[in-house]
């Protein structure tokens, strides 16, 4: 996908509209990821059960893709174990760094789509934060 | 239709596929520079001051001419006065690690404005960290101003050393720095100014400013990069210690010491940056051709013409002076709801290049209390045509990011 229709098509929606942007009640897990150069300054909130990933939503503020990039991760992961959440995040990692396989990057179903921002070095830090974010929760 | 004169100079901006705004960050170079450049490269190229051969003999006239060139372009009162460096941020280095570590003492006070770039900030609060010294802002108001009831308030008897930019890099608005200066010297303390901004725009007297220091780069006026100038008052250069150590700064080295060579060599150390510095001066003389009127005319013309067309988007804010004669060519603004990095990725996309961030001016960012801003900065060589590709790409970014139709 261009650049440009990635915008239009993914990130505007998932900025604008996102579907998890919320705080959600008594989470078990909640994480605040910086990235202090830009400014973006996401809270993630997380609810597991059974190590599954019963909830999640994300506060704060940040650019359009820092947003919409958090807001796929966690439609994404919802409902899914944390160890595959943390498998996940590792191919989208992976992805923005053009190192991950086509098969791999469908399985990161909508949030594929931010695979153009590869082609962006200087917004990589941008798309990385909520899975950065993510990751650190959930590995300790 | 009005053709700009110079922009046949500069081959990179030939590609009329691009827009480049962003030349407060650094300049775009005529080909006359880096052709000064190569001739060095290709005709005197080897180490200046230390051979005591033909070609050496010869690198060392061209960098001593340089030095000279630069020294009148300033008004500095003698070449020596001019230490070449890497850009304003390490001449700013140099001062506060010579000058502020060596005279600053406890419970002094440094003076700098909260429009400083980080560069004209991060040194001096490492000095007053390590000197128990006091670190004090200037404030200003919402165009940029520092008024002189604000100098008077923040320097005074306890103040050692003011440090403020002659243009901010954020605003564009310029400061009163003659002024400070004055205010200073009454007070005992040194003046130190960052002309990266301001050099490439207007004439610089380092003497009727009063700067005791004058930092600024080659590489926003033109130059190549990584050469940049420290003046120094001469009086205060004899005072004090050797910035780096090393090759060709001494003139006397045994065991356990060493005596300095002559000032600005002293200041030196290392192979120096002689192709840069020939670069410089044709820079200098670039300028010179060009006329600092002219600079200024056609940067008035294209400012007026961006704030104007801006100032008809009802969601774009611009900020610092409401009158466009006072930017300096640059112009800060924001789109409501979109976040300047991704205004500049989409319009990155239709070839324009504009800076979107902090600045590196982070404690400005958060005195006018916004995150980051997106930033065009014209220069003499830039058209109003790219001023007007840049105005009809904001609407069609707003959009891009969801906003309006």
């Amino acid at each position: 996908m261009e650049i440009k229709d990635m915008y239009r098509e993914i990130i505007r929606d998932h900025n604008m509209y996102p579907d998890h942007k919320e705080e959600i009640e008594d989470p078990d897990l909640v994480l605040r990821g910086v990235n202090p150069s830009c400014g973006d300054d996401i809270s993630l909130q997380l609810k597991l059960k059974d190590g599954v990933i019963t909830d999640g939503s994300f506060t704060g503020s940040g650019c359009a893709i820092s947003q919409a990039s958090a807001d796929l991760m966690l439609e994404l992961v919802i409902g899914k174990s944390s160890e595959e959440a943390l498998r996940l995040a590792d191919i989208f990692n992976r992805m923005i760094r053009s190192e991950a396989t086509e098969e791999e990057i469908e399985e990161l179903d909508e949030a594929g789509a931010l695979e153009s921002i590869s082609h962006m070095p200087a917004r990589v830090k941008c798309a990385l934060l909520g899975w950065r974010t993510i990751k650190e929760m959930l590995q300790t | 239709m009005y053709t700009n004169p110079w922009r046949k100079d500069f081959p990179i901006l030939q590609d009329e596929r691009y827009v480049y705004l962003d030349s407060a960050a650094t300049s775009q170079r005529p080909k006359q520079v880096t052709d000064a450049v190569t001739h060095f490269y290709e005709t005197v190229n080897a180490n200046p001051l230390r051979g005591l051969y033909e070609w050496s003999v010869g690198a060392t006239d061209a960098y001593e001419n340089a030095r000279a060139e630069a020294a009148s372009f300033i008004g500095a009162a003698r070449p020596e006065e001019v230490i070449f460096v890497r850009n304003a941020t390490e001449a700013l280095n140099l001062a506060a690690w010579t000058y502020g570590r060596t005279f600053i003492n406890e419970g002094d006070e440094i003076v700098v404005a909260i429009t400083e770039h980080h560069s004209n900030i991060l040194p001096w609060q490492a000095v007053a960290k390590e000197r128990k010294a006091k670190l004090v802002y200037l404030e200003c108001d919402e165009e940029g101003t520092y008024t002189e009831e604000e100098l008077r308030r923040r320097i005074g008897p306890k103040t050692a050393l003011v440090a403020i930019a002659q243009t901010s890099n954020v605003l564009g608005s310029s400061n009163p720095v003659a002024l400070a200066a004055q205010i200073a010297h009454e007070n005992g303390a040194v003046m130190v100014v960052d002309g990266a901004q301001s050099t490439p725009h207007i004439p610089v007297r380092v003497q009727e400013l009063g700067a005791d220091f004058f930092a600024f780069s080659g590489h926003k006026m033109l130059g190549p990069m990584g050469i940049g100038v420290l003046y120094g008052r001469m009086e205060l250069l004899e005072k004090i210690p050797p910035f780096l150590r090393g090759g060709e700064m001494i003139e006397y080295v045994t065991r356990q010491d060493a005596t300095f060579a002559e000032i600005p060599h002293r200041f030196e150390a290392g192979t120096v940056n002689a192709a840069g510095a020939v670069g410089l001066q044709a820079a200098i003389g670039y300028l010179k051709q060009v006329g600092f009127d002219a600079v200024e005319q056609q940067e008035v013309r294209l400012t007026t013409r961006l704030m104007e067309g801006l100032s008809k988007l009802d969601y774009v804010t611009v900020y610092g002076p409401k009158d466009p004669a006072r930017h300096s060519g640059i112009v800060s603004f924001n789109i409501e709801g979109c976040h300047p990095h991704d205004v500049s990725s989409l319009l990155d996309l239709e070839h324009i290049a504009i800076r979107a961030g902090h600045h590196c001016a982070q404690p400005l960012m958060q005195y006018m209390k916004i995150q980051s801003s997106c930033r065009a900065s014209i220069y003499f060589y830039n058209t109003e045509e790219e001023i007007d590709r840049l105005l009809e790409a904001v609407p069609l970014v707003r959009e891009e990011l969801g906003y309006g139709n």
